[in-house]
This record gives structure tokens, C-alpha cells and sequence, in this order.
């Protein structure tokens, strides 16, 4: 620690005004806060400082996003290595993964982590914090084959578009992570959708196996829903997808600490829940009695482990900045993101991960739904006085 | 609007100084200033639309054929060409017709002369570039609903004398295909790869692994394009800051 600090304190006064390099100030000065803790106090007045900062929320879900992102490596060499019918070690099934999905993260680091930094000193204000669950939840949402000038155009998109043009971090009204994957959605849909689910790099000696589908179970739920993997296998994770959505185990343990620490809001989350399976269970009234593998008939819990939905509501609904302010609002809000995501999966194929959608979508709407909830509330409070 | 209020209570002191001038005795001449062709004001006139008072950038009208007619060059020159035919010849007809007019039908009149302006454009395109016309399609009809059309007569035809209103048409048509342009190279360029039906991105591009963007063929994109030129101009025009 010692030689870090004397680093940074002799390079110190060339970053301050009047310095060498004062320009890159904001640069210079995410570095130190991200290795030490601020050496901010408080003056005029009593503030109570807590220790718990922003820096610190995004670290928590950094965090609470290792389980997925470790499972999500090691199910990337899983599905490589049984699509060519190979037996391999879990170590070697995960050093394959970690090849293919640490380059994407890296590029979606480097470039969203770039642009901020560029904005950050064009604009004269500190570079804050709000990249660090962007960039791992990107190449978390994304197919393993993507190209990665895509993810690093992708990045580019969400934090300009998606955040910088706001006014940045904590000004966004969409989540920046799903901007990037429904731009990418829209503008390479050749890249996101169909066999792009499992790294079939060529294993010298060995071909593909005959049964080898690289249909998801979004994929096979739209034309016959009993072709999907078991809801055991889903629960795991052992199927092809994104990089970190397979496993709706990890999602739980992710869950846990989000929750526990208060990060994430439990409501949204069970609120999520929820609409899906009532929807799903609504649909499953609906649905046409004589086409027996129809979509409509799949069971509600199924919603819950197929895809990228528990992914979407324990790590994207939940962003404390998009998403609906007060807590009546946040059952709302929760639970519509459900019911759009059971009801684009089901009524419409050409978008199989009707997630992303669903939550884009609530994001919208989140600023009208505390605007009818406040205001709800002051007329039941003048009706009472 | 200042200016243009300027110009209009300045045009009424003129026909005031007309009309007393009728009445008057004969032998007093009015002494009327003679304004060159391209004066200061009518320099400004055409040119304040291409950036200050641009109409789709500035005043937001007719966004909804910015949409649809860029995803190419072509087209979306051709369409310039013709909002700005349509709207220079009906602010000099209208501003020609501006005391004849009664006030209470004007927008029946004026629809009119705009409609027939616009037949003429939509035959012509259709006599001479067919495939444009058929790309064009309804948008070309649609000129007649183009807010800029309309707002221009109502706004400065209504009150001016012909060679300035003539100019300010001019002026918006060009600021419009502006617009249009900007936003057309870069949904063409990268939704297709091509400049007006060129191809520009090499072969080799697409060799080592380059995808042309499908999101810049879709409406969307011209959003995300002319949302970037609004910023862009912003960040310059000092002008622009709190005009909204």
C-alpha cells in the first residue's frame, strides 16, 4: 500500500490547479478515490457520513454479479465443448470460457470506461462511478460470439446516448446496460439472434455432434415449449444463452446479497415475480386447448428460469436510478415488467428475450408511475385533513 | 418573432404612408427607400434557417418526413428540392395575393396554392424520375401537411412583401434539406454503406469482419442523427441556448 500512496501523493500536485496536468484533474482524481478511501470531511453543519458511497453500491453489485459471471465462463466451455460431444474437466471448460468472455469484458471496460473519462474532462467534473456495473453487465447480456468492435461500439452508444447526454451518471432514464444490448439488438440482429449462442471454434479431431441445437429455450418455447431443456437444467443454468443469464441459481445468490445489503430493492424484485407468473398463469387459462404444445401452455414457473428473466429482474429492474422512486411504485412497476415480458415472449417470436423490452419499457414509464403515486397520495391525505 | 414584428409594423407604416399618400395632395411623392436586392436583411432572411432559426433543428417541423425519407442521399436531396420549390413559390404567391386575401379563409387560400404547388412537384417527379417518385411514395403528397410550409406562409408570407418572403422560402427549404442531408449521409453511410448508391465502404472493410448497422435503416435512427445535430449545434450556437 505504502509505495501506491507515495505514488499518487508525489504525482499529486501536477493534477491540481495551476499543475502540469490540470486538465486531466477528474482523470487523476477517479484513480485515487477508486485505491483510497476519500480523505473528504465534513464541514458546516452535522451531516452523518455513512460508509456506504456510491463507489460502495457499485462495488456490492460487482459483487453480487461474480457468481454469474464465473458461471456464465465455465457454461461457456460446458456448451462448447458438448456441442463437439467432448469430455472435459471443469478446469478446462472454464479456462475456455474465460478465453472467449474476458476480451469482452475488457472492451467494454476500456471504451465505456474511455468515454466517461473524455466527457469527465471535456466538462470539468470528476469522473464518477457509475460505469463500473455498466461495463460488467454488458458483456454479460451479450452472446459469447459477438465481435468485440461491437461491444466497444455498443458502449460507446450507451454511455453517450444513454447517459453523458442526460447529464451523467444518476440522470439516465434507461438502464445503460440494456441501451447497449437493444442497440445491438437493432442494429446487428444477425450478431444477437439465432446460432449465435455457442463458441464453435473448430476442435481439430472432432466434429459437431449430430443432435448439437443452437436454439436457446426462448428459442424452442415459441414453436413447441416441451423441446425446452428441463426446468431443472434452466434452474442451473446448463443451456446455451448470453454469457451470465443462463443460471437462474446465480441470479439467486446475487439476489441474496443485493437484498441483504439493501442495494437492490427486494420489492421490485418479487414484484417481477409475481407478474410473471400470473401472467404465465393467466396465459395458461387462455390458451388454446387443442394445440397442446402451444406456447401459451407453458407452465408460469418457467418464465421465471427460461432466458434472461431472472438476470433482468435481480440485476437491471432493480437499478436504484431508472427505476420507479417510490415503493407503491415499485410494486407497479415490478410487476408490469412481468406481465410485458411473459406477454412479448408468448405473442411475439421475432423478439424472443422480451426482457429487455419490458424493462426498457417500464423504464419509460417509471417517472409517470411515481407522478400517479405521489399524486394519489396527496389527494387520499387532503381527502383525510 | 421580434424581427418579424419589427417588419411587419414598419411594412404598415409604409402602406400608412401610402394610403395618406393617395389621399393627399398629388404632389407630394412618398419617399420610398428602394432596398437592394440582397441587403443586409435579405441576406439574413435566407440565411438565418440554415442554423439560428433552422426548422427542423430549431423550430422541430416536419421531423416526420425527416424520418422517413433519409435512409438515402437520393431521395432525401430530391425531397429537399422539392419542400423548398414548394415552399419559396407559395410564400411569393401567398405574399404576392397578402392584401387580397381575406383574413378569415386564408388557410383554405393557402392550402390551395400549396396543393397546386405540389401536384406540380408530384407530377414532375413522376414524369422524369419514376423510381424516386415510387420511393418517395406518399411523402411527396405529404408536403402539403408539412408544418414548415404552413408555418412559413402564416408566419412571414402573410406580412411581407414578395422578394423577402421568396428569399425566406428559399432560405427554410435549404435549412430543412440540410437537415435532411446530414441525417441521410449517415443513416446511408452506415445502414448501407454507400453514398448516394456509391459504395464507400470498401470490400476489405467487410472482409476483416465489418457489419453495416442495420438500427440506421430504421426511423429510430434519424432521431438519434438529427438529436445529435440539435446537441452539436447547441454546444456551438451561443444563440440557441435558451431558446426553448
Amino acid at each position: 500500500m505504502k509505495p501506491i500512496r507515495t505514488l499518487v501523493d508525489t504525482a499529486k500536485p501536477h493534477f491540481h490547479k495551476g499543475g502540469r496536468f490540470e486538465k486531466l484533474h477528474p482523470a487523476f482524481d477517479a484513480l485515487e478515490t477508486f485505491l483510497f478511501v476519500p480523505g473528504h470531511t465534513t464541514h458546516n453543519g452535522v451531516h452523518i457520513r455513512d460508509a456506504m458511497d456510491l463507489k460502495r453500491a457499485m462495488f456490492t453489485v460487482i459483487v453480487a454479479l461474480t457468481p454469474t459471471l464465473l458461471f456464465g465462463m465455465w457454461n461457456v466451455g460446458y456448451q462448447h465443448y458438448q456441442a463437439y460431444g467432448m469430455q472435459v474437466s471443469f478446469v478446462d471448460n472454464f479456462l475456455f470460457g474465460a478465453q472467449r468472455v474476458l476480451p469482452i469484458v475488457i472492451v467494454s471496460y476500456a471504451v465505456g470506461l474511455g468515454v466517461e473519462f473524455i466527457f469527465a474532462i471535456l466538462r470539468g467534473h470528476q469522473v464518477s462511478e457509475g460505469y463500473l456495473v455498466t461495463g460488467m453487465l454488458i458483456p454479460l447480456i451479450l452472446p459469447v460470439t459477438i465481435p468485440l468492435w461491437m461491444v466497444g461500439l455498443a458502449a460507446i452508444f450507451c454511455t453517450v446516448l444513454g447517459k453523458e447526454i442526460f447529464g451523467g451518471t444518476g440522470m439516465n432514464f434507461m438502464n445503460p446496460a440494456l441501451l447497449a444490448r437493444a442497440f445491438l439488438f437493432f442494429a446487428f440482429p444477425a450478431y444477437m439472434t439465432g446460432d449465435v449462442w455457442v463458441d464453435l471454434t473448430p476442435e481439430p479431431g472432432h466434429a459437431l455432434v449430430d443432435a448439437y441445437s443452437g436454439a436457446t429455450s426462448l428459442v424452442a418455447f415459441d414453436t413447441n415449449w416441451t423441446d425446452m431443456p428441463s426446468a431443472w437444467r434452466q434452474f442451473w443454468g446448463f443451456e446455451a444463452g448470453s454469457i451470465g443469464e443462463t443460471s437462474t441459481f446465480a441470479c439467486l445468490l446475487g439476489a441474496l446479497l443485493l437484498i441483504g445489503t439493501g442495494v437492490g430493492s427486494w420489492k421490485i424484485i418479487v414484484a417481477c415475480c409475481l407478474g410473471a407468473l400470473g401472467m404465465g398463469l393467466l396465459m395458461n387459462v387462455l390458451a388454446p386447448a387443442d394445440i397442446a404444445n402451444h406456447a401459451m401452455h407453458t407452465p408460469a414457473y418457467y418464465h421465471l428460469l427460461m432466458g434472461g428473466f431472472a438476470f433482468g429482474a435481480v440485476y437491471m429492474a432493480t437499478d436504484p436510478v431508472s427505476a420507479a422512486h417510490t415503493e407503491r411504485g415499485k410494486w407497479i412497476y415490478g410487476i408490469l415488467i412481468g406481465v410485458f415480458t411473459v406477454v412479448l415472449r408468448v405473442f411475439n417470436p421475432a423478439y424472443p428475450e422480451g426482457v429487455m423490452l419490458a424493462i426498457l419499457l417500464m423504464n419509460v414509464f417509471a417517472p409517470l408511475i411515481d407522478h400517479v403515486v405521489v399524486e394519489q397520495h396527496i389527494k387520499t391525505r387532503s381527502k383525510r385533513a | 418573432m421580434n424581427e418579424e414584428e419589427q417588419l411587419m409594423s414598419e411594412e404598415e407604416q409604409l402602406t400608412t404612408v401610402r394610403e395618406e399618400a393617395t389621399t393627399a395632395t398629388p404632389s407630394v411623392v412618398p419617399v420610398k427607400k428602394r432596398e437592394a436586392l440582397f441587403s443586409k436583411k435579405n441576406v439574413q432572411t435566407l440565411r438565418d434557417p440554415l442554423d439560428d432559426t433552422n426548422p427542423v433543428t430549431v423550430q422541430v417541423l416536419g421531423i416526420c418526413s425527416a424520418l422517413a425519407v433519409t435512409v438515402q442521399m437520393k431521395p432525401a436531396l430530391i425531397m429537399a428540392l422539392g419542400v423548398t420549390f414548394v415552399v419559396a413559390f407559395s410564400n411569393l404567391i401567398v405574399s404576392m395575393l397578402r392584401r387580397t386575401i381575406p383574413t378569415r379563409i386564408r388557410i383554405i387560400v393557402q392550402l390551395i396554392i400549396v396543393a397546386m404547388l405540389v401536384t406540380i412537384v408530384d407530377q414532375l417527379l413522376k414524369a422524369y424520375m419514376f423510381d424516386i417518385s415510387k420511393k418517395l411514395s406518399v411523402f411527396v403528397g405529404l408536403i402539403i401537411t408539412n408544418c414548415i410550409v404552413m408555418g412559413r406562409l402564416e408566419a412571414f408570407a402573410l406580412a411581407q412583401r414578395p422578394w423577402p418572403a421568396f428569399l425566406d422560402g428559399i432560405g427554410n427549404g435549404l435549412g430543412y434539406g440540410l437537415i435532411l442531408l446530414v441525417v441521410a449521409f449517415f443513416r446511408e453511410l452506415f445502414g448501407a454503406g454507400t453514398l448516394f448508391g456509391f459504395k464507400v465502404v470498401p470490400q476489405w472493410a467487410y472482409d476483416m469482419g465489418y457489419v453495416n448497422n442495420g438500427l440506421m435503416v430504421l426511423p429510430p435512427a434519424a432521431l438519434f442523427v438529427i438529436g445529435i445535430y440539435i446537441w452539436w449545434q447547441r454546444s456551438r450556437n451561443q444563440k440557441l441556448i435558451n431558446v426553448s
